[in-house]
């Protein structure tokens, strides 16, 4: 797929088993709602092969597209219609959708039911987003970005809803900013960036991969001036060591409790007192950032 | 798999998906402030204007008697509802993805067209009723041809949605809403839709080869007893074209 002549997304290869949450993970412009797409028949891939369900995303898309249920990033209802309203229209157009009074009741809308789109908040207009592509029962959903701007708990209800359509038997692929989502959904994790598959795995798969231990050390009193300099003379060439603040500093090395050592022993010999000393376990964040250049702001 | 959300797809059968989407749009259309003045309050103001005004300037001429003005302003009405409305709904449906989303909902385009359709005849009836109560009132005295009029409306119908649907699928929202508002001002003005054609003088001939000019044509003779022809020819020739150009250049997005 290009735009522009520069590639959104490129080589791109995966695979989602059937009901599981797959958790498309990158940075803006990474090329998650472009995969989406064309996932979905909105876009024609320039190379390469994409099936759905078995079927053609463009050439099959009158046979496909009742099956899967689809969830847009932004938009999708007149700015007149009132929430419900749109809902049962939605659900008049599948042949056995869901009841539209529950599911308005599951995503925390039965209170705005009567409220035109427009008015709606950009967390409601959201969640009916997700309603829309839920009600007609699919098999296979694609939801964008579906807790970008929610508030905690009704992201939680949202988390607890994927979870329950996977366990009920749908297959679940979402794309998303946030680490800990991919973190707590999703069975597999693609982590998309500058169009390409950097990484593929389970969240346990790809958090475990730690030949690199992280140690990160508070003290209570500033460091004392050429102290970080000595210590990363103690330590060797084969960590690195990053000064967080006055306070704080931060050591990568190999995960062989040997860095620990030393650096409870530096501690000692300069007199430095510490307020926290903790090991650090890397999760997705940290495999993320190192993935996609520690430039990218999420 | 039991639950809840136990997967259960499939689409609803096209007559029922039709009638869901003609009955959306219709319900979205009559709430729509600006839609119902363009739908019978100005087709109202423009035949009682008319009327009134040629009876107080003692100009009750062959073009300007109620008989000639109220088919005319039921075109009129046809076109507004036909042409601008339309083409004003669905540039905003493209803008806000509402295309988009009915497309995977799943809507196939032929039942949206169909939807569309069944809404735009829904709205026309209503406004026949309104504004042809208003002429009886006014001293209007038909003599239908049924038939005639019937294939005035559908053929007027299907030119106008050809041209609204094409000035929808390629302009953005905001410019589709102002041309489909300019050139329905101009038809009412000089498109011969509810004056007739020789009103008009030797634009007359050019006019009336005009869907507006047509239309009215047609309509006046429909309501005449007698069957325009050429004009729904001509109007035939517009829907096919405006269609085609439609199919090809509407953009969905």
């Amino acid at each position: 797929m290009t735009y522009g002549g520069k590639p959104a997304v490129d080589g791109l290869s995966l695979e989602v088993a059937p009901t599981t949450i797959t958790a498309v993970l990158g940075p803006n412009g990474a090329g998650k709602t472009t995969t989406l797409e064309t996932c979905e028949g909105y876009r024609r891939p320039h190379e390469g092969r994409v099936r759905v369900l078995g079927l053609d995303p463009v050439a099959d898309h009158r046979a496909l597209m009742p099956r899967i249920g689809v969830m847009l990033q932004a938009g999708g209802a007149w700015s007149g219609v009132r929430a419900d309203e749109m809902l049962r229209h939605v659900a008049r157009l599948h042949a056995h959708p869901l009841d539209t009074g529950l599911l308005m009741e599951r995503l925390a809308l039965h209170e705005c039911g009567r409220t035109p789109y427009r008015r709606l908040s950009g967390g409601q207009q959201q969640r009916l987003g997700l309603a829309l592509a839920l009600v007609g029962r699919p098999e296979l959903v694609f939801v964008d970005e579906p807790t970008a701007g929610l508030d905690p708990q009704v992201r939680r209800t949202v988390w607890e809803l994927l979870e329950e359509l996977r366990s009920d038997g749908v297959t679940v692929v979402l794309t998303t900013h946030y680490l800990e989502e991919a973190e707590r959904l999703a069975d597999q994790v693609h982590i998309l960036d500058k169009g390409r598959l950097v990484a593929s795995g389970s969240p346990l798969e790809l958090t475990r991969g730690g030949t690199v231990a992280t140690i990160r050390l508070v003290v209570t009193q500033p460091f004392p001036p050429g102290a970080p300099e000595s210590l990363a003379s103690a330590l060797g060439p084969t960590t690195e060591l990053v000064v967080l603040d006055q306070h704080s500093l931060q050591v990568s090395g190999p995960a062989d409790g040997s860095t620990l050592a030393v650096v409870s022993r530096w501690c000692e010999d300069n007199d430095v007192l510490p307020e926290s000393l903790t090991l650090g376990q890397r999760n997705l964040e940290d495999v993320f950032l190192e993935l996609t250049g520690r430039e990218t702001a999420l | 798999m039991t639950g809840t959300f136990a997967p259960a797809p499939g689409a609803a059968p096209l007559v029922r998906q039709v009638l869901a989407q003609a009955g959306m749009e219709t319900r979205l259309l009559l709430r729509n402030g600006e839609q119902l003045l363009l739908a019978v309050v100005i087709p109202l103001l423009v035949l009682v204007g008319a009327v009134r005004g040629a009876s107080a300037l003692d100009l009750d001429s062959q073009h300007t008697s109620v008989d000639v003005l109220t088919p005319g302003v039921l075109a009129l009405a046809v076109m507004s509802t036909a042409f601008t409305s339309l083409a004003i709904a669905t540039g905003f449906e493209r803008r806000y993805g509402v295309l988009k989303r009915l497309g995977t909902a799943p809507l196939s385009r032929g039942a949206l067209l169909g939807g569309k359709v069944g809404a735009l005849l829904i709205v026309e009836v209503l406004q026949f009723v309104v504004i042809g109560a208003a002429g009886l009132l006014l001293g209007w005295s038909p003599d239908f041809s049924v038939p005639a009029l019937v294939l005035a409306v559908l053929l007027g119908t299907a030119a106008f949605a050809g041209l609204g649907m094409l000035l929808a699928g390629t302009l953005r929202a905001e410019a589709t809403l102002a041309a489909a508002n300019l050139v329905y001002l101009l038809l009412l003005a000089g498109g011969a839709v509810v004056l007739p054609a020789e009103a008009y003088g030797g634009l007359g001939d050019v006019v009336s080869w005009l869907p507006s000019g047509a239309l009215g044509e047609a309509m006046r003779a429909a309501c005449e007893g007698t069957v325009a022809a050429r004009e729904l020819v001509v109007l035939a020739a517009w829907a096919i074209v405006g269609s085609a150009a439609a199919a090809r250049w509407f953009r969905w997005e």
